[in-house]
């Protein structure tokens, strides 16, 4: 009996041992792969900012690439002091900022309907929307051009070559993708919390502006970043359909106007490219706080 | 405050039915519940009346009105569900004065209301709380309280306790009496709990496969069920199902359950149960609480029998004995001093004025 006890004893602490040591490891594992992916990616935008510290002729001299002997925000100053520059930055943002309001106002009422109004070829619908994302733009930009010239010739109204128009043509990325996640984000919304706005007295729009869109803000926060980070980065698009350089974008501004012929600018192409990435990176970590999961924990059984 | 009828009400799911035609009257202030197990059609009732499913067919009335077509908003009922479903972004007073302020109800009359709610359900130190720094048992209050400050014609319940821990459970559902008692409003309940439905309701419906089987007072249910299915859900442990067949000796009547017993009819039965002398697929049914201990004096209809325990499952204030009938297990309740031993022979007595004759093939009771 007592040999028994002794026995167990010993064997538990063994046991407990034996979980830690395997808890170690993972962690160990982890450690290393993320260090790894940390370093991986980190190093575009760190050799972007020391290439952007350089001057030209540092850069030509081909010195340690690794390291700024000479430091200097020439490259800096040059770009936000060029009224070209700015007005790339001013396109961009405007665009952007207009493309996530038009996603949004198009996206939540869509996926609204799709998600939570059970109608004749409601699902059928919803996977369409999903169907059009999977069409690549590379496939879509000529028809998209020839589509334009045609309003050109009928209406009189020029889209190409304006920067506005872009504002039109990007949703056709950004809304097929917002509502999908939207729709995923508003079916996870328990169906009794609707029951209850209804019974309540919430017309439909009262349930969705009252209930749904602060319910599911982490979702919204989701698409909001989604569709800010295509329309900013878009290339091809702004690319095939604006020419002159007042009515370019950042990603395209960048590489026609600091590429002239074979000489590259290499150290105001880092610094403005990595002006460029601040926009997005700053959205992320100040709509990130608002993006925290379990929203909804409290709302029922849980 | 209002009255709620159904009449002939038909749900369809595609082409499978989930209510079969029920006809039902709930009278001004009465707590009714509806129960069965899952799948009788209680819930879909329910949601019907609430507005939140379509009917098929058939009409339901509140108030006298019939409301088939009005939305759940038009008809001035609130609900509480099984769970909770509170806004998690609003604090418990703003869930609870949710529907008044869409109704644009004056801000000093929505507090007085919510304060009020909030008094009765003991809930005030929690209104400036979110939803999730609640107790399951505090949720279920708010959700309540949200359909009390609305001052409906109806309130709707669906299965609100069945989320709850067996403790908070019972708590609660004294809470729920408790505030019936205080508010009177109209109420239709929703239970698979058959103990929940005898302790709270003013009357019962007992639902099985989309039908009504039987409406009546708690102790009419459980006195006097009108068919098998009845007496079978109602009480705890459930009724005991014998096979049996009645013989008639020198002008007395006898039902006999196995070689060894058989039982004299009660002489007020004789009467009712001369046509059914000798015909089979009939059922003796008697509930656990009827069969008892050997004592001393018997009253007129409790007749001795004696039998081969198989298990015995003491619980205090009773002990439950377990035995076979010709293969059919049975359960009694005995004194926890009787003596009941399992493996052991006991005798126990059968209290004949309270057992039920069953047509095992309609299902009736005789």
């Amino acid at each position: 009996m007592s040999a028994i006890a002794a026995e167990i004893k010993a064997e538990v602490p063994a046991k407990r041992g034996s979980l830690k040591r395997s808890r170690r490891w993972a962690l160990v594992w982890s450690y290393v792969f993320l260090i790894m992916f940390a370093v991986f990616f980190l190093m575009p935008p760190v050799y972007m900012l020391i290439m952007g510290l350089k001057s030209s002729g540092e850069i030509a001299s081909m010195s340690n690439p690794w390291w700024v002997f000479h430091p200097t925000l020439d490259n800096f100053i040059a770009l936000l002091t060029s009224e070209q520059y700015l007005t790339f930055f001013r396109n961009s943002a405007v665009i952007s900022l207009a493309v996530v309001a038009i996603t949004m106002l198009i996206a939540v009422p869509a996926a609204f309907s799709l998600g939570r109004m059970k109608f004749w070829g409601s699902t059928t619908l919803a996977a369409g929307v999903f169907l059009t994302y999977l069409v690549p733009d590379t496939l879509l930009f000529i028809p998209l051009f020839k589509i334009m010239a045609w309003v050109h010739d009928t209406t009189g109204i020029a889209l190409l070559n304006h920067w506005w128009a872009l504002i039109i043509i990007y949703p056709t990325l950004t809304v097929p993708f917002c509502t999908w996640i939207m729709i995923g984000y508003f079916q996870s919304i328990p169906k009794e919390l609707d029951e209850a706005a209804l019974i309540d007295g919430a017309g439909y729009i009262q349930m969705l502006t009252k209930i749904f869109l602060p319910v599911a803000l982490p979702g919204i926060i989701a698409a909001t970043i989604f569709a800010f980070t295509v329309s900013w980065s878009e290339f091809l698009y702004p690319m095939a359909f604006t020419v002159s350089a007042d009515q370019l974008v950042l990603p395209v501004g960048i590489v026609t106007t600091l590429i002239k012929g074979d000489v590259y600018n290499w150290g105001q192409i880092m610094a403005a490219c990595l002006m460029g990435a601040a926009p997005p990176l700053i959205i992320y970590a100040f709509l990130m706080d608002y993006y925290i999961a379990g929203l909804t924990a409290g709302a029922t059984k849980g | 405050m209002a009255q709620v009828t159904l009449q002939k009400l038909v749900k369809n799911y595609d082409e499978t039915p989930a209510v079969r035609g029920i006809d039902l009257d709930i009278a001004d202030k009465e707590f009714v519940v509806l129960v069965g197990p899952s799948g009788c059609g209680k819930s879909t009732t329910l949601r019907m009346i609430a507005g939140l499913e379509d009917i098929t067919a058939g009409d339901v009335l509140i108030g006298g009105e019939v409301v088939n077509d009005m939305p759940p908003k038009d008809r001035d009922i609130a609900m509480v569900f099984q769970n909770y479903a509170l806004y998690p972004h609003m604090s418990v007073y703003e869930n609870m004065s949710f529907g008044l302020r869409l109704k644009k109800v004056a801000k000093d009359e929505i507090a007085r209301r919510v304060e009020n709610a909030a008094q009765i359900l003991d809930i005030s130190e929690l209104l400036q709380r979110k939803p999730k720094q609640l107790s399951g048992g505090q949720r279920q209050r708010v959700a309540m309280g949200r359909a009390i400050v609305r001052d409906p014609k109806v309130f709707l319940f669906d299965e609100p306790l069945s989320n709850l821990d067996a403790k908070l459970r019972v708590q609660m559902r004294t809470e729920i009496k408790k505030v019936h008692q205080k508010v009177r409003t109209t109420t239709v309940y929703v239970t698979h709990d058959q103990i929940e439905a005898m302790t709270l309701a003013d009357r019962v419906v007992v639902m099985n496969g989309g039908n009504i089987e039987q409406v009546g007072t708690p102790n009419e249910l459980y006195h006097n069920p009108a068919t098998k299915f009845v007496a079978g859900f109602i009480g705890s442990p459930a009724m005991n199902f014998v096979p049996c067949t009645i013989e008639e000796a020198a002008g007395a009547l006898r039902i006999r359950l196995s070689k060894d017993i058989a039982f004299p009819v009660p002489q007020e039965r004789t009467g009712r149960y001369r046509a059914l002398v000798g015909k089979s697929g009939l059922l003796f049914g008697l509930r656990p609480e009827h069969i008892m201990e050997q004592r001393q004096h018997l009253e007129p209809n409790q007749h001795p029998f004696e039998v081969e325990l198989e298990v015995t499952e003491p619980m205090g204030m009773e002990t439950m004995v377990f035995f076979l009938i010709e293969g059919t297990e049975l359960v009694g309740r005995v004194n926890p001093d009787a003596g009941a031993q399992a493996g052991r022979r006991m005798k126990l007595v059968a209290d004949l004025g309270k057992m039920h004759l069953i047509d095992d093939g309609s299902g009736r009771v005789l």
